[in-house]
């Protein structure tokens, strides 16, 4: 101890060597492509055999940006998905988990079949839904019909293709789940015993104390659920890339077109921009809401 | 009615529920499988057959055989990509959480934030300075000099030796805060460097959060679809998500090829899942990341 006291440089060097790989991938893979980036969006650019040429013109991609109709569209799909698709993967998710959590028999069974989702390779699951929601051979247009409901175009349909994705997504909500679960095993039994003799029923005891309790994990799953949906792209690529009548074109859809498939590399990146300030912008938002409704025990 | 008997009754209706709800879970997965089983014309008879009459084996030896997309290569691609991947992500993510759990420098709660903060950054932002980048250092389509070797997956594997992932770091440093200084000073006492600290002391404690890394990275890495689809473009380089992804494109009638195919590539990780279920869910709860 003594000795390290004495010279706090050997542990700087130490420390720094030892985090190294972090520190320069930082640099190089992070924070100089998100600085480049910035700078790709005041450049028109072209791609070909000699390389990228770039040429500066100020703001245009960003007036761009705010009137391109197609981004215009790709945002508002983006932000319907993620409006509905997010509070519905709560609701299910800590559903499952309270269904869980109740002393029925296999559970761990039960944890095991409703995680398996989120294992299967995304590009494998878009594969299969492509064919699940498949409006003459699908099992969903077959599972609704038991209840009498008519087959539905599904992806087909302009109306029903987001909503589509909406009902995938809450087939992988496997993490949020197992998070939810962990958290109710913590919260004290002695709580719900006491509500108990006091009258309270059940719904009363989740309402009222197993809720509260929980909403940090709420929060928590809220915020990496939005950032994630605001990122959807495997799906919508392999299962409609985009359509109908760009009915599924996402944010991140939409930049990988314009970046990769047209190489307007400076318009694609100051799209980038304008969703890597949005998701920002969310967080932090979340961040200060929070304070009214997350409860934090002293 | 008793209470007793309104409980019990209660615990039935919600264990036929649970069990209703998990099948219907399965459906898709289970479908896919069954369905890469069958002839090309039973897969569209109404009502489904569940249980194909005569399992087809044949179509997983045509979906290999399919010409003009070497399903073999894709795999071995894959392993190439994803073992030097999870070696490399394991290897900086012990270094990285030691100087972060073990060891005080100036400026290292900034990095600690950075790093938090780089989880929850959307790929995209930097996906295309970062094909520029390595277009200009002449990684897309890498040879490499002197051996003649086709090497074109340095994007890919490259990151990762670099920290790419904050969430294994992550879980290694919270893993190894929970373990006591006190060991630490004892071996310092007896003359032990850092690394045999490390290597010798630490190391043999994680090996359980050391397991749920490569658990989720292998799983990362074999699932991973935008970056390999703008870096890889020559066939010859695809990994099997690629390779999934053009099958789709070019049997659109022929789905129990194409559901073979994609039955053969959930194998692998539903064989982990089944061998190391508990690592998942240890990851998860340490974190609350993971996964998607």
């Amino acid at each position: 101890m003594a000795k390290s006291k004495k010279t706090p440089w050997r542990d700087w060097a130490a420390g720094y060597f030892f985090a190294s790989p972090f520190i320069i991938g930082m640099l190089v893979f992070v924070a100089y492509p998100i600085g480049y980036a910035f700078w790709l969006s005041f450049q028109k650019t072209d791609l070909d055999f000699g390389g990228l040429t770039t040429k500066f013109v100020g703001w245009d991609n960003f007036v761009k940006v705010f009137t391109d109709p197609t981004a215009k569209t790709a945002l508002y799909n983006t932000a319907f998905y993620t409006v509905f698709a997010v509070p519905l993967q709560l609701v299910f998710s800590f559903s499952l988990a309270l269904l869980l959590t109740q002393p029925i028999r296999f559970r761990d069974f039960y944890r095991a079949g409703f995680y398996l989702p989120i294992i299967v390779p995304a590009v494998a699951s878009a594969v299969v839904w492509q064919r699940v929601f498949n409006p003459d051979y699908g099992i969903l247009n077959d599972m609704i019909g038991w209840f009498g409901v008519p087959p539905q175009k599904w992806l087909f349909d302009k109306d029903l293709a987001k909503p589509a994705f909406i009902f995938m997504s809450l087939w992988q909500i496997g993490r949020q789940m197992v998070i939810f679960i962990a958290g109710l095993g913590n919260i004290p039994q002695s709580l719900l015993e006491a509500a108990s003799i006091d009258g309270a029923n059940g719904f009363q005891r989740i309402m009222k104390i197993t809720l509260p309790l929980m909403t940090p994990l709420v929060f928590y799953n809220m915020v990496i659920a939005i950032i994630n949906s605001f990122q959807i792209f495997t799906p919508a690529l392999i299962m409609t890339d985009g359509g109908p009548e760009n009915a599924t074109l996402f944010s991140v859809l939409n930049i990988y077109r314009e970046g990769f498939q047209f190489f307007n590399m400076g318009y694609a990146s100051a799209l980038a921009w304008e969703l890597f300030v949005i998701v920002i912008g969310f967080t932090i938002a979340q961040f200060v809401i929070s304070r009214r409704w997350v409860y934090y025990e002293e | 009615m008793t209470k007793q008997t309104k409980q019990t009754l209660g615990l039935v209706f919600l264990q036929i529920f649970a069990t209703l709800l998990v099948i219907s879970f399965l459906l898709p997965t289970l479908w896919m499988i069954s369905s890469s089983l069958k002839s090309s014309t039973e897969i569209f008879v109404v009502p489904i057959k569940w249980i194909p009459d005569n399992p087809r084996w044949q179509n997983y030896v045509d979906a290999f055989n399919m010409p003009g997309l070497p399903m073999w290569r894709f795999a071995w691609n894959t392993f190439i990509v994803v073992t030097i991947s999870v070696l490399g992500t394991v290897v900086s993510s012990v270094m990285v959480a030691f100087s972060f759990a073990r060891i005080n420098w100036p400026g290292r709660s900034i990095m600690f934030g950075l790093m938090l903060a780089t989880l929850m950054l959307p790929a995209i932002v930097t996906l295309i300075p970062r094909f520029i980048m390595f277009k200009d250092f002449g990684w897309i389509n890498y040879t490499i000099p002197g051996l003649d070797l086709y090497f074109p997956w340095l994007p890919l594997v490259v990151p990762p030796w670099f920290a790419a992932g904050g969430f294994s770091i992550f879980l290694m440093y919270q893993f190894l805060r929970g373990i006591p200084d006190d060991l630490d000073e004892a071996a310092k006492m007896d003359g032990a460097g850092r690394i045999q600290i490390l290597t010798q002391i630490l190391l043999p404690l994680c090996k359980p959060v050391l397991a749920t890394i490569v658990v989720f990275a292998l799983i990362q890495y074999y699932n991973e679809f935008m970056e390999p689809l703008i870096y890889l473009s020559k066939l010859d380089s695809w990994v099997l998500a690629l390779g999934i992804r053009a099958f789709n494109d070019t049997n659109v009638q022929n789905w129990e090829l194409v559901f073979s195919a994609s039955t053969v590539m959930l194998f692998p990780v539903l064989f982990l899942f089944i061998v190391a279920q508990r690592y998942f869910v240890q990851g998860i709860t340490m974190t609350g990341f993971g996964g998607r």
